[in-house]
């Protein structure tokens, strides 16, 4: 399993799809966020392996 | 996916310029393309002085360590705006003195609205009755304090943070209900109409959000993740998320957009709208300002 954590939201899911695939899934725009894992960026193509924690980053601000 | 470059992994994936990127070409990237639209705009030259305004956020620290990498003289200024809701103006504070403590020559000066005023910006806005949403008035006192510290400073410019998504989203706005003296006056840079207006700067203007906060990330800057407390749902906010949706069907349509709308402006769009301001200086502080009297900001403080 993939944890996908996102501000105080966390998601549980299967390996094997792709970063954007896995943002899609959590109903988060591609645009709007970018991915870390063990604080790197990661490529929206990158598949996710069992085991990732991927942190998902909001890019929008205002203010 | 790989680096054009170099055929390493990939951070980042650029749709709208089909480039992706490692981490190192990236970092190489930002700085070319910040050079590149300062100079294609004419912002600044390397003997200026800059004076960057800094809020903690992603786009302002990326852009002040952009500028410093780049070799110009930038200096920060962080305006304390007395944001209490989670210590936000707090915390935002310390990411900026994280900054700077981590770079040499990295100066920057605070100006604490509430210890130089009395008052904070949201006392101010419940005082004045815009309680609920004091973002007009938040834009009025960073305005004027940017100005006035820029003049007294001798600054040749103000550079702010402002990135593609958020000149995008006000463009829409404006369009959306054709403020065409708005739209006039939309620019990367905004020149000095008066001797004591600061010309101001906008670097970033040509990268997408997107690249800002990636920046920040593979750069290693910290900075507040939370936006303002005032800015949450806000119409600008609602804006992107429209034009990000567009942008996921169609790769490049922000730029393009915004790209099109400057080349539209070359071509004499809006240029009967535009009219030369008469500036007088305030009776009090000496600011220049549209009215006779008081300028805005002194206006504020009489009530």
């Amino acid at each position: 399993m993939v944890k996908i954590l996102f501000r105080d939201k966390e998601w549980e899911l299967q390996a094997g799809m792709t970063v954007r695939d896995a943002i899609l899934k959590v109903g988060l725009d591609p645009q709007a966020v970018l991915a870390v894992r063990d604080g790197k960026l990661i490529n929206e193509a990158t598949i996710l392996k069992n085991g990732d924690t991927i942190r998902l980053i909001a890019v929008i601000s205002g203010g | 996916m790989k680096c054009r470059k170099c055929g390493a992994v990939a951070v980042i994936n650029m749709r709208q310029h089909k480039l992706a990127l490692c981490d190192e070409h990236f970092l190489e990237w930002i700085p070319q393309q910040t050079q590149r639209a300062i100079r294609k705009y004419r912002m600044f030259g390397p003997r200026d002085r800059i004076l960057v305004a800094v809020s903690g956020g992603k786009d302002s620290l990326s852009l002040w360590d952009v500028l410093l990498r780049l070799g110009y003289q930038a200096e920060g200024l962080y305006i304390h705006l007395g944001i209490d809701s989670g210590g936000y103006s707090d915390s935002s504070l310390e990411y900026v003195e994280r900054f700077a403590a981590a770079r040499e020559g990295a100066r920057f000066r605070v100006v604490d609205v509430k210890a130089e005023y009395g008052q904070s910006v949201p006392e101010l806005a419940r005082r004045t009755h815009r309680g609920r949403k004091p973002c007009a008035l938040c834009g009025l006192v960073k305005r004027y304090i940017m100005n006035r510290v820029a003049y007294e400073g001798g600054y040749d410019a103000i550079a702010t943070g402002h990135n593609l998504d958020d000149e995008v989203a006000v463009l829409m706005q404006n369009t959306l209900r054709w403020q065409t003296g708005y739209l006039a006056r939309q620019a990367p840079v905004l020149p000095s109409t008066h001797p004591k207006l600061a010309r101001k700067v906008k670097p970033f203007v040509r990268l997408y959000e997107r690249e800002t906060a990636a920046y920040a990330i593979v750069r290693g800057i910290e900075y507040i993740y939370d936006e303002c407390p005032y800015a949450v749902g806000s119409t600008t906010n609602f804006y992107k998320e429209l034009l990000n949706q567009l942008e996921g069907r169609s790769p490049g349509a922000k730029l393009g957009f915004y790209l099109s709308f400057l080349e539209a402006k070359r071509q004499g769009a809006f240029s009967q709208t535009k009219e030369a301001l008469e500036l007088n200086e305030c009776e009090k502080c000496g600011q220049p300002t549209t009215a006779p009297g008081l300028c805005a900001f002194c206006r504020l403080w009489e009530r």
